[in-house]
């Protein structure tokens, strides 16, 4: 996956010294130039007058943070010309031939991300704690599906069911709550539904060599055609005891949930989200320390080899991927009883693809998967935030750039990312 | 160059016996196509030194061959519509509450909702034997073909973005761009009549392709994924026409505060095919000419077998010299203006009394499913278009006599395309006999499988 490894030279020995060829690529100075104009044309096109604040913690809150108060167009140009700088700097490491050290893109994108707030807040106060959690809480079932389409990939099931898994698991939560008035039983409930559909995947791609992409995508027409059916001949004639889901609590984390910022985003949350961060703990650990995610990274990889060294490789690959659906169904509840609404027709609206976008997006990597699925949150959110505090742009751009910035992402920055050898592949015995 | 998957080492044996069925000749190709519901052979059928018996041999041809089992699918995915039917309708659930007194009563209510929905679904597809006259009755197929027609379209841009190795989820940004630009010209600009609905159409068309053009573009020169760019564009695509559609002087009607454009101008209009009382329109003479095309292009053109060249095998295709991310960028400029068919279809044909964003009507994604029924092969996917269309216009007459919910069409279209997509499953259910048991198994990979 990475090429540096490559480079160094092994640890031990003195003289041998390989000949290597560094790759590099202009895409990340081109990509910064263009973003680096786009914040210049804002502030020359459409230069924002007043203060900007940014309030760093909630009334509620035990430490008190000061808030934060910058005039907006000084503010931007300073970002502008860093901007630019950062631009200059990977520009003449590339000249160089070296690559791009990953902190200068982080550093980019943070910046850009606070001058264009600056910008877009301007004569107004931005609650960063409510922009913070709304992200993290429009990220919840993204995350969970890009874990669920992580583990699938690696066991080289290419899973574009997460749609389905979603709802399939927020119908089942929804109805299973109301039902017993125990969330816990919904979200037990939520994730054999989403293992069901996880299973029904793993079968036809798996036993009937169906084309996976084939399976993935009518079963999400089945999930959406099941639940729609009888959500309109079930659920909405009976929505009082079938439809009406209690919601988790959230359960604030004693100490933790007091620390400035990260304490009210984090740890003030339902069990759902405490239970993301273990997932995505356990995914990683799971996948690149454990005997099971050797296996399972070897029939993704190579089946063949696999099962000449004795792994099962169709049993392994219909496990995990009916794992996979159970994570997903487990994301869907979010939608439900996670936040307390009723379960309606098609109410995951399309998170499935944003997952796996996020999938791809991440490289196959739980963690870079999460990470790219806490982007696209934070993009939603902040279109909410800045259409309740009134921004200049019209809120349609807004919402658009979230998938613009990840068309930019994929073809300039992340490039041609590697799929599991043997994704999407099925495997037959000879 | 003749044989572009020669070069494939890395394929185990039984994959490659696949493979020779796709670059095959057409009409070999045609037999595999399910939706073709020919009656030829299948592909593997033993030579018999000896054949038993005349209807022996045809009868082994009928209960293994493709057509029997979509059929049987069908006729399964039809069951289990039944099923929901029945599970979910009121007089039979008060009925089977005294099941053990009287079991005929159930039975009864299980007939009358299940029929009632079937007779329904088929009087507002096909033919409606309340109606008096011919002309009135026969208007259900008219409205089934207009549903088909930007089916059709769709699925053909889809499939042949599969037949290069590609999956164009963007249908939905592309139908939208393509009917953003045909509607502006159809309602903005006055022109002779012809030639108006001429430039709106080839507006449409160059619109589309140009917004799948971007993913082609994206992936051949960085490599990016199509499946996320086509995503992407979808939502950008819906976004923009939203601000268009609620920003005066761009796509909003004048004097109006509704996210709606106004009327197209009756010169752009496409004609309606059979008179005024039927709402089939020309769009459906440009999707067979499309369809036409793509047989054309895919089958009789260099270009197409350099096409389906790249999409069985990439690396194979670019030893054999075909530039490969041109390739790429050509399949999505074709895929794109074929949507952008479905696109304009809808503003000028279907919905010309002013569109929303909700133009599309999610027929971006039905496409696929229509795609992946017709296994991708023109002629299948007009079929499948056509069924779909049928479903499509008798779902809706079936929600309204019988108040069963228009979803069911969902259920049941999605499961004839899982059962068709495993004969075996099928075979299983209904114990026909394997017409490869006599040979080694030979698994049934679908084209798409290999393109990866």
């Amino acid at each position: 996956m990475s090429t540096t490894t490559a480079q160094q030279p092994a640890p031990g020995s003195q003289t041998i010294s390989l000949a290597t060829t560094v790759v590099t690529s202009w895409k990340a100075p081109i990509a910064f130039a263009v973003f680096t104009l786009a914040a210049l044309a804002l502030a020359v096109f459409a230069p924002a007058e007043g203060d900007t604040t940014f309030r760093l913690s909630s009334p509620t809150d035990a430490i008190q943070l000061p808030e934060i108060t910058v005039p907006a167009m000084p503010t931007l140009w300073v970002v502008i010309v860093l901007l630019a700088l950062l631009t200059g700097y990977s520009a003449w490491v590339v000249s160089s031939k070296r690559k791009v050290p990953l902190w200068t893109i982080v550093v980019f994108a943070v910046l850009f991300m606070f001058g264009f707030l600056t910008w877009a807040a301007a004569g107004a106060s931005l609650p960063m704690i409510g922009l913070l959690f709304g992200s993290l809480s429009l990220a919840v079932p993204l995350i969970y599906g890009s874990l669920a389409g992580v583990l699938g990939e690696r066991a080289g099931v290419i899973n574009i069911a997460i749609e389905g898994q979603l709802l399939a698991g927020a119908f089942t939560a929804a109805v299973v709550a109301s039902v017993t008035g125990q969330p816990f039983l919904g979200l037990i409930a939520a994730m054999v539904a989403g293992m069901l559909v996880g299973m029904v995947l793993a079968a036809f791609a798996i036993k009937y060599f169906v084309d996976q992409v084939i399976v993935g995508v009518v079963l999400n027409v089945l999930i959406i055609g099941l639940t729609s059916f009888f959500f309109s001949q079930v659920l909405s004639p009976n929505a009082a005891a079938l439809n009406t889901p209690p919601r988790f609590d959230r359960w604030p984390i004693p100490l933790l949930g007091d620390i400035p910022i990260i304490g009210p985003v984090l740890f003030r949350q339902t069990v759902i989200v405490y239970l993301m961060y273990i997932a995505v703990a356990l995914m990683y650990f799971g996948l690149f320390h454990t005997k099971w995610g050797l296996r399972v990274r070897a029939v993704g990889e190579h089946p063949t080899a696999a099962d000449t060294v004795g792994i099962k490789v169709n049993r392994t690959r219909f496990w995990n991927v009916a794992l996979a659906g159970a994570i997903a169904g487990l994301g869907g509840t979010f939608f439900t009883i996670g936040s307390g609404i009723a379960f309606n027709k098609e109410m995951t609206a399309g998170a499935g693809f944003i997952a796996l976008a996020a999938v791809i997006f991440g490289g196959w990597h739980p963690i870079k998967a999460a990470l790219a699925a806490l982007l696209f949150g934070f993009a939603s959110n902040l279109q909410n935030t800045l259409s309740v505090i009134g921004s200049p742009v019209p809120s349609e751009f807004m919402l658009m750039l979230p998938y613009l910035v990840t068309i930019f992402a994929v073809a300039g920055l992340v490039g041609k990312v590697r799929a599991p050898a043997a994704d999407g592949k099925p495997y037959i015995k000879s | 160059m003749s044989d572009p998957q020669a070069p494939r080492g890395d394929a185990p044996g039984a994959t490659e016996h696949d493979a020779d069925v796709v670059l095959e000749e057409p009409q070999a190709a045609a037999a595999v196509s399910v939706a073709t519901a020919d009656q030829a052979a299948p592909a593997g059928a033993p030579a018999e030194v000896e054949p038993p018996s005349r209807w022996h041999t045809m009868f082994q041809q009928i209960v293994t061959g493709n057509a029997i089992i979509s059929v049987l699918a069908v006729f399964l995915a039809l069951v289990v519509g039944a099923i929901m039917i029945a599970f979910t309708d009121e007089r039979v659930q008060a009925a089977s509450v005294y099941f053990f007194a009287r079991p005929g009563d159930t039975f009864v209510a299980i007939w009358d909702s299940v029929s009632g929905a079937y007779s329904a679904l088929f009087q507002g597809s096909i033919y409606n034997f309340r109606r008096d006259t011919f002309a009135a009755g026969i208007r259900p197929l008219t409205e089934t073909l207009t549903f088909a027609t930007p089916l059709i379209a769709g699925g053909l841009g889809v499939g042949l973005a599969f037949r290069v190795g590609m999956f164009n989820i963007g249908g939905r940004g592309q139908m939208l761009i393509a009917a953003s630009i045909a509607g502006w010209i159809a309602f903005g600009f006055d022109l002779p009549w012809g030639i108006h609905m001429l430039v709106a159409l080839i507006g449409g068309l160059i619109g589309g392709a140009l917004w799948a053009g971007i993913a082609g573009f994206l992936k051949a020169r960085t490599g990016a994924h199509e499946v996320i760019v086509t995503i992407m564009l979808n939502y950008v695509a819906f976004y923009l026409v939203s601000w268009m559609l609620r920003t005066p002087g761009l796509l909003q009607a004048p004097g109006s505060s509704n996210p709606k454009t106004p009327p197209m101008k009756e010169t752009a209009i496409f004609p309606a095919l059979l008179g005024p009382q039927y709402n089939l329109h020309f769009g459906f003479i440009l999707v067979i000419i499309a369809t036409v095309v793509v047989w054309w292009i895919l089958n009789r053109s260099s270009l197409g077998f350099r096409f389906r060249a790249v999409g069985e095998n990439p690396n194979a295709a670019r030893v054999a010299g075909i530039n490969v991310k041109s390739m790429y960028v050509y399949a999505m400029l074709i895929a794109g203006a074929l949507l952008g068919l479905a696109g304009v279809s809808q503003v000028l044909g279907t919905v010309t009394t002013g569109f929303t964003a909700g133009i599309d009507a999610g027929i971006g994604f039905d496409a696929i499913t229509v795609a992946l029924l017709g296994r991708s092969t023109p002629w299948g996917i007009f079929v499948a278009g056509v069924l779909f269309g049928a479903f499509k216009a008798g779902g809706f007459s079936m929600q309204a006599a019988e108040g069963v919910p228009i979803e069911i069409v969902l259920v049941v279209q999605s499961l004839i395309v899982l059962f068709i997509a495993a004969p075996p499953l099928v075979r299983t259910i209904f114990r026909l006999p394997d017409p490869s048991r006599r040979r080694r198994a030979v698994p049934n990979v679908t084209k798409e499988v290999k393109a990866k």
